[in-house]
């Protein structure tokens, strides 16, 4: 039924969402509804809640994953300051970000715009979504593959029109605009979607009057499209923003984070230390750090995109 | 009415005819498609990549690595892939060797997918029902409590999660893998909540005078009428689920409980390292990705169009 419309946004509707119907108070049906949400509070108290607490907890100990955890203050955050790997993994993780959401979010509203002046069809959109599909590990183990050095088939083109090869995973100048750009592969039909879901938003009325008083296609879109779609695209990139700084399955099954530190970013930073180095406490607070930096973003975004207002009221 | 406004519209032409003004061709609209089917190619062609190197062998990829159709044509990596070649077979076309067990991996990773989403969707709708057509107090307040876990990182609340896991003793069971998933995520409520909310109270309210209880309101006029939107969730969840790597990778690494994400990458460490065997990556890539690939063209038009700001994680 609604699912063929755009549903309201997350944020936006976040005020409305919460207050729910409008009904006289009146009987309550308290009892019943304790036993509707059983399950799913046990969950959110467990798998939410508690490790929220305890994350925190954690991020003040040194915890080896074997014995007890030890308290030792903020020893950990100050540790942090001084750990050159932190701040390597932080700078590599923001390239990363700007690499990924520039092209991703170019690319995304490009799509959508050339979707929704061309074609309706439902087949164009499903082609476009197809990488989605497939996981990350996925679409990184194809990407590496053709862009192997030897015999992929990206290197194979360059050198048969005449350029260097290039160690697309082993170089490390190139090696994070290599992740983002597999990255930016995967997401981009999805991002166009989301993207296409607000252009549809946009009366077509609008188009027609700047087309009346000559505006050209181009001149429409920074006029018209772009301010229009202001709002929506304030959303998506809080959402591909948050989702893009928690990179971890690419670089997993690709480089490892190297070479040397060249694609260490931040999560699999924090995955090397809480599990392989064993450093669980250490490993929390860079968590810690990771989801102070994400809403503070997410904030700024907000702020300063302005998402909650639409330009068309 | 029909017959005032049809010549008005005419009269203003749309932007496209306008475009078109000059008579002949549209080169603005040519160079639209063009860019459109390359984006369609960029999207497309890396699949068929994986299919053309998958029936190769990896010997002779060595040699031909850029011809278009498969190298010495076979449907050894498959065979491989899927444990029915031998041994020699395999090494003989360059594959590792290694015992692959596809089918259980496979198996193991419908388990999990299937066992989140049925539990999730179906428990976070009983929840949905609660915060929408029940009336308790601290109801709004719960609501947002469950929302604001929206905010906090995956990565945040795992590690605590696998330490909770763990020492429960459920690593490397199912029990312990599908246990975070589960019972609710917050936007599965928010979704079905934001769906119940819209459904007609009348219904409800002749069913309550007909005697019928909230149990029997919830399951035989609330869930039927919401097929749609449940669907929708629930291949989503299914998407993600089936996607998902880091989490089945710290829980279940072990060959009884390894999903298809975690095995591939098992996979290609295992490969020879100076001539990896593409053609059984590729083969077990695709297969991995198939059975999403099956149910996106059983649901093509549903999962497109379910992506507008309701599709959002």
């Amino acid at each position: 039924m609604t699912t063929d419309t755009v549903e309201p946004v997350v944020a936006a509707d976040y005020k409305a969402g919460v207050r729910g119907t409008d009904e006289p108070p009146g009987r309550s049906d308290l009892g019943m509804a304790m036993i509707f949400i059983l399950p799913a509070t046990i969950g959110f108290l467990v798998f939410y809640a508690y490790p929220f607490v305890r994350g925190l907890y954690f991020s003040l100990t040194r915890y080896n994953l074997l014995g007890t955890p030890h308290f030792i203050g903020f020893d950990n955050f100050t540790r942090m300051v001084q750990d050159n790997q932190f701040w390597n993994a932080l700078l590599v993780t923001v390239q990363y970000v700007i690499y990924n959401i520039v092209f991703q979010t170019i690319l995304a509203v490009a799509i959508a715009v050339l979707m929704h002046r061309l074609t309706k069809s439902t087949l164009v959109r499903g082609v476009i979504l197809l990488p989605f599909l497939i996981s990350n590990v996925i679409a990184a183990m194809l990407w590496f593959w053709l862009l192997d050095y030897q015999i992929g088939l990206v290197n194979e083109f360059i050198s048969f029109i005449g350029l260097d090869r290039i160690a697309f995973f082993g170089d490390s100048t190139w090696a994070i605009p290599t992740i983002a750009m597999v990255n930016v592969w995967r997401h981009m039909g999805y991002t166009a979607l989301l993207v296409f879901a607000g252009l549809q938003t946009i009366p077509e009325y609008v188009y027609e009057a700047a087309s009346v008083d000559g505006s050209t296609e181009w001149r429409s879109f920074w006029r018209i499209t772009l301010p229009l779609l202001r709002p929506i695209l304030a959303l998506v990139l809080v959402i591909t923003v948050t989702g893009s700084f928690q990179v971890f399955d690419t670089v997993a099954v690709t480089t490892q984070g190297g070479p040397v530190n060249a694609t260490r970013v931040m999560q699999f930073y924090i995955y090397q230390k809480g599990f392989v180095q064993g450093e669980f406490g250490y490993a929390s607070a860079l968590s810690v750090i990771l989801f102070i930096i994400l809403a503070t973003v997410a904030l700024i975004q907000l702020k300063v995109l302005n998402a909650g207002e639409s330009d068309l009221a | 009415m029909a017959t005032t406004t049809t010549p008005a519209r005419a009269a203003i032409p749309t932007v496209t005819e306008a475009r078109q003004g000059k008579g002949g061709v549209n080169w603005g609209r040519v160079a639209a498609w063009a860019a459109m089917i390359i984006i369609i190619l960029i999207t497309l062609f890396p699949f068929y990549w994986m299919l053309r190197t998958a029936l190769s062998t990896s010997k002779s990829l060595f040699g031909n690595p850029s011809s278009l159709l498969p190298v010495d044509f076979t449907t050894g990596a498959f065979e491989r892939v899927l444990g029915t070649a031998t041994q020699e077979e395999a090494v003989a076309e360059g594959g590792s060797g290694a015992e692959v067990n596809f089918w259980l991996f496979l198996r193991n990773s419908f388990i999990f997918a299937t066992v989140c989403t049925v539990g999730q969707v179906f428990f976070s709708a009983l929840a949905a029902y609660a915060f929408a057509r029940l009336r308790w107090p601290g109801r709004d307040k719960v609501f947002f409590l469950f929302l604001t876990s929206l905010m906090v990182p995956p990565i945040f609340t795992l590690l605590p999660n696998f330490i909770l896991i763990r020492n429960l003793g459920l690593i490397n069971t199912f029990a312990g893998l599908v246990a975070p998933y589960l019972l609710m995520t917050p936007f599965a409520i928010f979704f079905l909540r934001q769906f119940f909310l819209g459904i007609n109270k009348e219904v409800e309210e002749a069913a309550k005078l007909d005697g019928a209880g909230h149990w029997r309101i919830f399951f035989q006029i609330i869930l039927p009428m919401s097929t749609a939107p449940m669907v929708t969730l629930a291949i989503l969840t299914f998407i993600n689920m089936w996607n998902e790597y880091f989490w089945p990778l710290l829980v279940g690494n072990d060959e009884q409980t390894r999903v298809l994400t975690v095995a591939i990458g098992v996979f290609e460490s295992q490969t020879p390292a100076g001539s990896p065997d593409w053609a059984g990556l590729m083969a077990a890539t695709l297969v991995a990705a198939l059975p999403l690939l099956i149910l996106f063209f059983m649901f093509a038009k549903k999962v497109v169009n379910s992506i507008g700001f309701s599709g959002m994680k």
